[in-house]
């Protein structure tokens, strides 16, 4: 199996991947009556609210310390207690996140401290600060969402009595997966504390009054009691311990972690709902095996198209991870996977399921770029891609379709709205799966087959093998 | 109706960059820093270079920074290229910790070494961002020795995002397309019969419509900064004899400097509206003089005019009442688009700017009614209260304003960087009216009353309608 880490040295071209910052703010939207603000200057906090906005179609109101020159030369402590002023008299948030960026790291700001003076300073008395140290150039967005979940925890848990609740923490899913698997831990009576929870918050219903701070997000309280939770389920097999919320939760307070894959795919949710029947006793609704079988129907009628997928998955770790095993489950070979940051533990869990699936080489980039992975899709013939909006270039440029998942979506709407977790959410990504691949071989397969068979008796054998793409090279670009 | 007093604002600072049309116009605090924590609208001074520059479509552009920049402003602009695609991909250093430490110029000089290796451009822009300004890489240095060794232009922007506002990104474009387009000998250039076009990115092909109207009056568009522009043509705009200026916001310290330099005289046009596209066309031929372009500009004018004005005018009737809000990025497209909304019947009740001058705030004071309320570098609080306040039907704005016009329950225009219609020139005049009237009167209005009203025909003594039970 191929594996490689970071192909290029100098120069990353056509990004996959975010700064940490940018995960941190979707991981503290889910928190209740939260309010963000970015430590550094004013682009940070807009572009990231455009990228975030554009995605779950919701306004994403993040503050900026708007550090200029001076604050840049000076220290930018004034500009950020401002900001902190301004912020809370015009949200009124309970709770509010601080992010340090690139430039806040560089020029040393000590954002513990600010905070700390700050609360002392204006005698708040019910408000809750969470810093998360996030500097650009540190680690991508993945990583920057669960070091603030970690921060998170590590700011609002209390030492609590013990209780059969169990806490459940999700990775950057989709609103839609969220609402889901709170659907399964209803039907299965599991008491429960999810967070981050941004289902509410970043799709919400049309309300009136507008409301600054949307309702919902984990409730503060409840989040106080994670501590005497009887485990901790953890979506983050990929995850580092050093950024892992339930990690913090084991060593702190002796939660027993359970570390699962999203509940993407027969195998994955089979793990998820066996791990809350073995913690809470409660047996498995008849309904939700409904919703198995179903899925197992839907498979069934699918195998054979998606025999034919060759796919390329992109985005986070843990939903590449979660994503790629869908495929394995379905016949079709993940033949390139990629990350744009650092890996995580991903890299060396996938190489064991590709292995023990008989793919051997495929391809695992690491820290990589739209420019490799669509080299690499090429070399490997992918004729199916999955992940977020970046991947459109693969749909232009060599002509590979692109099934929307992940995050950001930016040239389609609801990307908020899909649904692929559980039973029902897999069953409904694997159609999307399966029939972007049908409509690919609808779309080709008459002119391929001229081409193979009839136009092929002309021409010299060889000339035109069917299937293939047309590929458009990038001006000046060399074939490789 | 109630009299509401607008400008109660829960941050004290912002009071002097607001204010309602009344007779005595005050002083509008613009083109300063925004306030802390208020969550303004605006990006940085990277944000304004890089949308500024971007659709020079054979240039690498070279973001040298850490990842997110180069990310989040990824083929962000619709500008269309008849050429080149190379504008379309985002290149990035990727600055990580150990280049801030250390410094990142080597890695900069070695990131241009590679891309002038696999893609032979003509054109290098480097764009520097908030830490390199930080840290201090001679960016400078790093763009003259690369450009020396690989023969071709390799122009550093100085673009740190705290170093002022958007506006302060524009001016390091514009003075990076100085250094582009000085040419070699000052005394061979000649004047020809044609103009350079300032101010527009060819989004959704705007310069293309703008270029045939003009080739109809024969007129020759030298040069388009920088929408569908290349390296070698934009070295040629000292040769025209004309700039004519879309987007003042960006472009209005080129036409000055490029007057200053090579003499060229300038003018500002707008290709927004029925009324304006043809008072432009006329300004543009009676500059060139000759009987002939001004005859051919009065048929062209004529002609659009009888086959577009109709329409419009018929969108009039169906809009007439409603009120609109604007908030864009620069004060040229909010003038343009409350004379535009006038021609659709529609009245400006809220209109601000991310980075307007405060010449450009004097002209909106003009045109607008008693009472609509004026401001600059706003945020979501008081868009809202605004919106609210005067009963706006419509929000103009970008990407961060849709959703939260939508939440309010009111229309919305896109008039950002990614749209994928014109809507300059006399078509683009039908699309905007086209658009206004597909959003505000949309049908999904009718559901936005809630909690909903029982529906008359449910109470049983209604009986307007007819439930059909098969």
């Amino acid at each position: 199996m191929g594996m490689e880490q970071a192909h290029y040295l100098n120069v990353n071209e056509n990004q996959c991947g975010m700064c940490m910052p940018l995960g941190a703010i979707l991981a503290l939207k889910g928190v209740e009556g939260s309010m963000v603000i970015i430590h550094g200057s004013q682009g940070c906090s807009t572009y990231m609210r455009r990228h975030i906005a554009e995605h779950f179609n919701e306004p994403i109101d993040v503050a900026s310390s708007s550090l200029n020159e001076k604050g840049t030369i000076y220290g930018g402590e004034a500009s950020l207690k401002k900001g902190l002023d301004n912020s809370i008299k015009l949200y009124k948030p309970k709770v509010v996140g601080i992010l340090t960026t690139c430039l806040a790291e560089t020029i040393g700001e000590d954002i513990d401290r600010i905070a700390a003076d700050y609360l002392e300073e204006r005698g708040f008395e019910n408000l809750q600060v969470v810093t998360v140290s996030t500097p650009g150039y540190g680690y991508s967005h993945f990583e920057g969402y669960f070091l603030a979940v970690k921060r998170v925890v590590a700011e609002l848990v209390k030492k609590t009595v013990k209780h059969k609740g169990i806490n459940i923490i999700v990775p950057n899913i989709s609103p839609a997966d969220i609402r889901e698997i709170k659907r399964i831990l209803k039907m299965m009576k599991v008491s429960y504390i999810l967070l981050p929870d941004f289902s509410d918050t970043l799709d919400r219903a049309f309300e009136r009054p507008y409301r600054k701070v949307p309702a919902g997000g984990t409730k503060l309280a409840d989040i106080a009691g994670m501590a005497g939770a009887q485990a901790t389920i953890q979506m983050g097999v990929t995850v580092d311990e050093v950024f892992s919320p339930g990690h913090y939760l084991e060593s702190a307070f002796g939660v027993p972690l359970y570390n699962v894959p999203v509940p993407i795919g027969v195998e994955n949710t089979d793990l998820f709902i066996n791990l809350l029947k073995r913690l809470t006793g409660n047996p498995v609704p008849e309904s939700l095996e409904r919703e198995r079988g179903r899925l197992i129907d839907c498979m069934i009628d699918s195998h054979k198209y998606n025999a034919q997928g060759k796919c390329v998955v992109f985005g986070e770790p843990e939903n590449i991870y979660a994503v790629a095993g869908i495929c394995l489950e379905n016949g079709i070979t993940p033949v390139v996977t990629a990350t744009g940051g650092k890996s995580g533990k991903l890299a060396g869990l996938l190489k064991a399921r590709l292995n023990e699936a008989g793919c051997s080489n495929a391809q695992v980039l690491c820290e990589t770029d739209f420019s490799r992975i669509r080299e690499k899709s090429r070399e490997m013939e992918a004729n199916i891609a999955i992940g977020h909006s970046g991947g459109r270039y693969l749909t232009e440029w060599e002509g590979i379709p692109l099934v929307r998942y992940g995050f950001p979506i930016h040239d389609r709407v609801g990307g908020q709205r899909l649904l692929s977790v559980g039973y029902a959410g897999t069953t409904m990504l694997l159609d999307r799966i399966t029939n972007t691949l049908l409509e690919n071989k609808y779309k080709n397969y008459r002119r391929n087959i001229y081409q193979q068979f009839y136009y092929g008796t002309i021409k010299p054998a060889g000339k035109g093998r069917g299937e293939k793409n047309e590929l458009r090279l990038q001006p000046g670009a060399k074939r490789v | 109706m109630k009299a509401v007093n607008l400008l109660e604002l829960p941050v004290e600072e912002r009071k002097e960059s607001i204010y309602a049309k009344g007779k005595q116009k005050p002083n509008l605090k613009c083109d300063t820093d925004s306030i802390a924590g208020v969550v303004s609208q605006r990006a940085c001074v990277y944000c304004g270079a890089r949308v500024v520059l971007n659709p020079v479509t054979d240039a690498v552009h070279l973001v040298h920074g850490p990842i997110g920049c180069a990310s989040y402003t990824w083929d962000i602009r619709g500008a269309l290229s008849s050429g080149s695609d190379l504008y379309r991909f985002s290149f990035s250093t990727d600055l990580k910790e150990q280049d801030v430490i250390f410094g990142g110029e080597k890695k900069l000089a070695l990131a241009i070494d590679e891309l002038v290796l696999k893609y032979n451009p003509k054109l290098v822009f480097v764009y520097s961002t908030c830490i390199v300004g930080v840290i201090g890489d001679d960016l400078e240095m790093v763009c003259r020795v690369a450009a020396r060794k690989h023969g071709i232009d390799v122009i550093p922007v100085q673009s740190s995002g705290f170093a002022g506002n958007k506006s302060a990104g524009y001016r390091a474009a514009c003075d990076a397309l100085l250094r582009l387009i000085e040419p070699k000998n000052k005394k061979e250039v000649k004047k020809s019969k044609s103009l350079n076009y300032l101010g527009d990115f060819n989004l959704a092909g705007e310069v293309w419509i703008i270029k045939s109207y003009l080739r109809e009056m024969d007129i020759d568009m030298n040069v388009a900064f920088t929408g569908d522009s290349s390296c070698a043509a934009l070295k040629t705009a000292a040769k025209a004899s004309l700039n004519i200026v879309q987007c003042t916001g960006s472009m209005f310290y080129l036409a000055g400097k490029m007057e200053q330099i090579y003499g060229i005289p300038y003018m500002n046009i707008s290709f927004l509206g029925l009324e304006d596209t043809a008072e432009s066309l006329r300004k543009i031929a009676k500059f060139f003089g000759d009987p002939e372009t001004m005859c051919k500009a009065e048929e062209l004018i004529e002609r659009e005019i009888n086959a577009n004005g109709d329409i419009v005018r018929g969108y009039r009737e169906k809009l007439r009442g409603k009120k609109a809000a604007v908030y864009v990025g620069g004060g040229f497209k909010a003038i343009s688009l409350i004379k535009q909304f006038r021609e659709i019947g529609i009245d400006v009740v809220m209109v601000g700017t991310q980075t307007g001058r405060q010449e450009e705030y004097d002209t909106i004071n003009d045109l607008v009614d008693e009472g609509t309320v004026i401001l600059d570098d706003a945020n979501p609080a008081e868009l809202e209260q605004f919106i609210v306040k005067k009963g706006a039907h419509l929000l103009v704005g970008g990407v961060k304003e849709r959703p939260l016009a939508y939440k309010l329950g009111v229309a919305f225009i896109d008039h950002n960087h990614d749209r994928k219609h014109p809507l300059s020139g006399f078509v683009g005049a039908v699309n905007f009216a086209e658009e206004v009237y597909s959003t505000v009167c949309s049908p999904v209005w009718r559901f936005t009353q809630v909690p909903a009203d029982a529906p008359d025909w449910l109470d049983g003594n209604a009986g307007k309608r007819e439930i059909i039970i098969a």
